[in-house]
């Protein structure tokens, strides 16, 4: 028996869930349980899009205050204390609540129906806390770090601020695919327009349109898998969708490695909507734009680029869990593109210098490791460092946000130094150490445990152990980058250069610090109140965020801590049939496929301790041995003995490695390379298209326009003016007509 | 009522024809004058000639009309010549006046020197 497909939320609050077995008509009676909801949750999604709107009237009535700063911060804070609200009134059945009707389409015996209603579970409630709550805070943290930009910038900012917020409820908390596909594209509009922010630089422009581009490409396959789903399951909505009993049926075949029972078209659907995932969520090879897109300001980055919307691929892969378990192939897809793209994107991150590029492609690479772990089949582990991540990832960019705040942009971490030591920089400080011991995997640590979970996972699913050696590896770096960051930037000399945005009249008040090491009369611009309570409040949450690994676990669902609690009684919900309890429970059920898994036998994952113990428990050490030698090496090579802020240990070391850190420092050229087999021959064709257009196309159409115009110029000599001219053809014509008449009267008359 | 009848009816309406004069005539009439108003319209250069030759050729065509209408015992014909007598009055008017216009314009009346008017 599998009891691992506690598939439906609904049979996760079965009475015997534990020992539920998926049959189809338990399903179809469930499906009905579906409830209603109070309307007031119309509030999380209405009140940023009211902002949104409130921001542009500012706008038009020329604003020039903070007024629309506080109306987002209201707006997003009253809809995060909804969402409060929401979760405390959760009572275990997922509703609906209807908005109004949208799409509904009736043909033949089909119907489409995509309402403008939301579906409440705890997958959505898990997601919506930390979405909403960040925004309030990143909205108070950009009311002041926007502050430069007071006037009609300010309002466009939190304008499409709020619209993001929306769309971003839109995708979590719709009810069906057509929602989700709104927000998807909403998010996608939102993260285009403030990448492109400062729009009148061209840097950010173009970061702009490839955000917007490389996104397409991911899209257009989500858009695919939503048909491919419409077409075989005949729904588009989740409620329907996850208690069809087909898919139901198929998750069975699955689970006992019976891959050949399942249709095709339903293997595809996965791989189609990962092409989107993939491309929301900044994975190998879509990865490209998301570095680029720090080229917006840097709450921008924090909220969408870092805590929220990057993580929307892991929530559509969470929420069609079950479609993916019905695929042989899309689940390890998943886990080696996470894999892959949570290496490549540490070792590129290591070889920069702009901290906040750092911070990108660091969140590239988390970004991975929660693919790797929705691809081992822990959607737990990959949601719980969705939510450590987005705390401390947030944390991390609103701290290189403030520096770059305080010092006129500059971010080159070879030009600061010792900000530790300044005054006013304490609480930028200590959020950074908070936020970079989460991010490198400190013993203790919300980041530790999450990624932990992940790591371990890899090694009890069979074929699998690679890729937690890749991972392994990865928090290694990940630990080594990271630290780079906080000791070159925060700790050792005090030294710092302004950046480019540097202008003597600006920063006119005096809190400078120590005056020494710095060019000319540059003061930093120490944080204010707003960014440092939002900076507080993160680092608490980011350490808070450990507390969740110890509480919130459900004796009765089996679940250990919060976030399996949440994940595992939603649409997510999946444990790994080679999870410790489930292979226990499995040789206590003593079912005829009780040995059969979707990736081989569960005996399997038995005989393969890592280092001779549980592999779970194995992983605190090992993963925190990789993080701390991570984080001594960084130490060693950027703290110890280094007396300016340009130059430490590691320079001769890596001219060691020859030209290896500079092709690192350049992405490994991988733009370059779309560059060059994408970009260059699109270029080219289309081109080619132009001149087709305008000497083939452009050329018929002139062609008849020319015709008229050329039988005008032979026949125009013939208007001569002479009157006398004209009436001579008149009468010669009137003779020949005269002639024809008499010529045919004539041989009328013969015949 | 049958059309002989009617046809004799019709008959009663007219006065007699005077038999020396047949249809023929008429039309050698309305043809000389329309040749004599072609030819001149072709030959002479001033405007008030052409003009008054078109009128010739006007009233040739409408002679052989009449003519027609007579011999087929039909009022379509005198119809038709009412109406081009009014609408060559009105034209005549029109081709005065235009005339005149022209004529103020170059102190001419040749057609000649209106020669530019060309394509």
């Amino acid at each position: 028996m599998i009891n691992t497909t506690l598939l439906s939320n609904l049979l996760a609050f079965a009475p015997d869930t534990h020992a539920a077995t998926t049959h189809a008509t338990d399903h179809a009676i469930a499906a009905t349980e579906v409830g209603t909801g109070p309307k007031w949750i119309l509030l999380i999604v209405g009140l940023p899009l009211l902002s949104s709107i409130l921001s542009l009237v500012y706008a038009m009535i020329g604003n020039k205050t903070k007024l629309p700063a506080w109306t987002t911060v209201a707006a997003a804070g009253t809809a995060f204390l909804c969402t409060i609200a929401m979760y405390l009134n959760f009572d275990g059945t997922p509703y609906t609540v209807h908005a109004f009707d949208w799409i509904q389409v009736h043909f033949g015996e089909k119907s489409m129906i995509a309402n403008f209603s939301f579906y409440i579970d705890t997958l959505t409630i898990y997601w919506m806390l930390f979405v909403t709550g960040l925004a309030t805070c990143i909205a108070l943290y950009a009311s002041e770090y926007m502050s430069h930009d007071i006037g009609t910038s300010y309002c466009r900012f939190f304008g499409a601020f709020g619209l993001f917020v929306f769309s971003m409820a839109c995708l979590v908390m719709g009810d069906n695919f057509l929602m989700l596909y709104l927000g998807w594209e909403g998010v996608g509009l939102c993260s285009y327009l403030l990448i492109g922010y400062f729009y009148k630089k061209p840097e950010a422009v173009a970061a702009a349109k490839k955000a917007f581009i490389v996104n397409r490409i991911g899209d257009l396959g989500l858009a695919l898998g939503i048909y491919l789903i419409f077409v075989h399951f005949g729904t588009l909505e989740y409620a329907v969708l996850f208690s069809d009993p087909k898919l139901l049926g198929y998750v069975d075949s699955a689970m006992t490695g019976n891959f050949a029972a399942i249709p095709a078209i339903a293997q595809w659907i996965p791989l189609l909507l990962m092409i989107g995932a993939f491309g929301k969520s900044a994975q190998f090879p879509l990865y490209v734009w998301l570095p680029d897109a720090m080229e917006g300001p840097t709450p921008v980055s924090a909220l969408i680029h870092a805590a929220t919307m990057v993580t929307a691929g892991v929530y559509l892969i969470a929420r069609t869990y079950p479609l993916f378990l019905a695929s042989e192939s899309a689940l390890p897809i998943v886990a080696w593109i996470g894999t892959i793209t949570a290496l490549l994107a540490a070792t590129i991150g290591m070889a920069q210098f702009d901290i906040k590029r750092i911070m990108a492609y660091s969140t590239v690479s988390q970004l991975g490791y929660m693919f790797a772990g929705l691809g081992v089949l822990t959607p737990t582990g990959g949601a719980y460092h969705v939510l450590t991540h987005a705390f401390f990832k947030a944390l991390l960019f609103l701290c290189c946000g403030a520096v770059m705040h305080g010092f006129a942009g500059q971010l080159d971490l070879r030009k600061l130094s010792g900000l530790r030591k300044v005054k006013g920089w304490g609480i930028v400080s200590l959020g950074m150490f908070v936020g970079c011991i989460n991010l490198a995997g400190v013993p203790f640590t919300a980041g530790y445990f999450s990624k932990d979970t992940i790591i371990a996972e890899t090694f009890v699913t069979p074929g699998y152990s690679m890729i937690g050696w890749i991972l392994l590896f990865t928090a290694g770096l990940t630990a080594y980058y990271t630290f780079r960051v906080f000791f070159r930037v925060f700790m050792g000399p005090v030294e710092y250069h302004p950046g480019e945005e540097h202008h003597d009249d600006d920063h006119g008040h005096d809190d400078h610090a120590e005056d020494h090491g710095h060019a000319g009369d540059f003061h930093p611009h120490a944080p204010g109140w707003a960014i440092n309570t939002v900076l507080m409040i993160l680092t608490v949450c980011s350490i808070a965020a450990t507390g969740l690994y110890f509480v919130g676990g459900d004796k009765d669902a089996h679940t250990k801590h919060y976030a399996q609690t949440m994940v595992m009684s939603s649409t997510a919900a999946f444990e790994s049939p080679y999870s410790e309890h489930a292979i226990h429970a499995a040789h206590e059920a003593h079912t005829p496929n009780a040995g059969a898994g979707p990736r081989g036998t569960i005996d399997h994952a038995l005989e393969v301790p890592v280092f001779g113990g549980d592999p779970h428990k194995m992983m605190y050490y090992i993963s925190a041995g990789f993080g701390i030698v991570g984080i001594a090496l960084a130490w060693f090579l950027h703290l110890f003995g280094r007396t300016n802020a340009a130059e430490c240990k590691m320079d001769p070391i890596a001219r060691m490695f020859g030209p290896i850190p500079k092709w690192a420092e350049n992405k490994w050229y991988v733009d370059e390379i779309y560059w060059a087999i994408l970009v260059t021959p699109l270029r080219v064709a289309s081109h080619i298209f132009h001149w087709i257009d305008k000497l083939l196309v452009d050329g018929i159409v002139n062609l008849f326009g020319i015709l008229p115009r050329v039988f005008a110029w032979v026949i125009r000599p013939s208007q001569s003016g002479v009157l006398q001219g004209y009436a001579v053809s008149m009468a010669g014509g009137i003779a020949i007509l005269l002639l024809a008449v008499f010529v045919i009267i004539l041989q009328g008359g013969a015949s | 009522m049958d059309t002989t009848s009617s046809l004799h009816l019709a008959q009663m309406a007219f006065p007699d024809a005077v038999p020396a004069i047949t249809l023929a005539h008429y039309l050698f009439v309305s043809a000389a004058m329309f040749t004599m108003g072609l030819v001149g319209f072709l030959t002479r250069r001033n405007m008030i000639i052409m003009f008054l030759c078109t009128e010739l050729m006007f009233q040739g065509a409408g002679l052989a009309l009449i003519a027609f209408g007579r011999h087929h015992l039909g009022a379509d014909g005198q119809t038709f010549v009412i109406f081009v007598l009014c609408v060559a009055a009105a034209e005549a008017a029109m081709a005065l006046a235009l005339v005149v216009l022209l004529f103020r314009h170059k102190e001419t009346l040749s057609a000649q020197a209106w020669k530019e008017l060309n394509g």
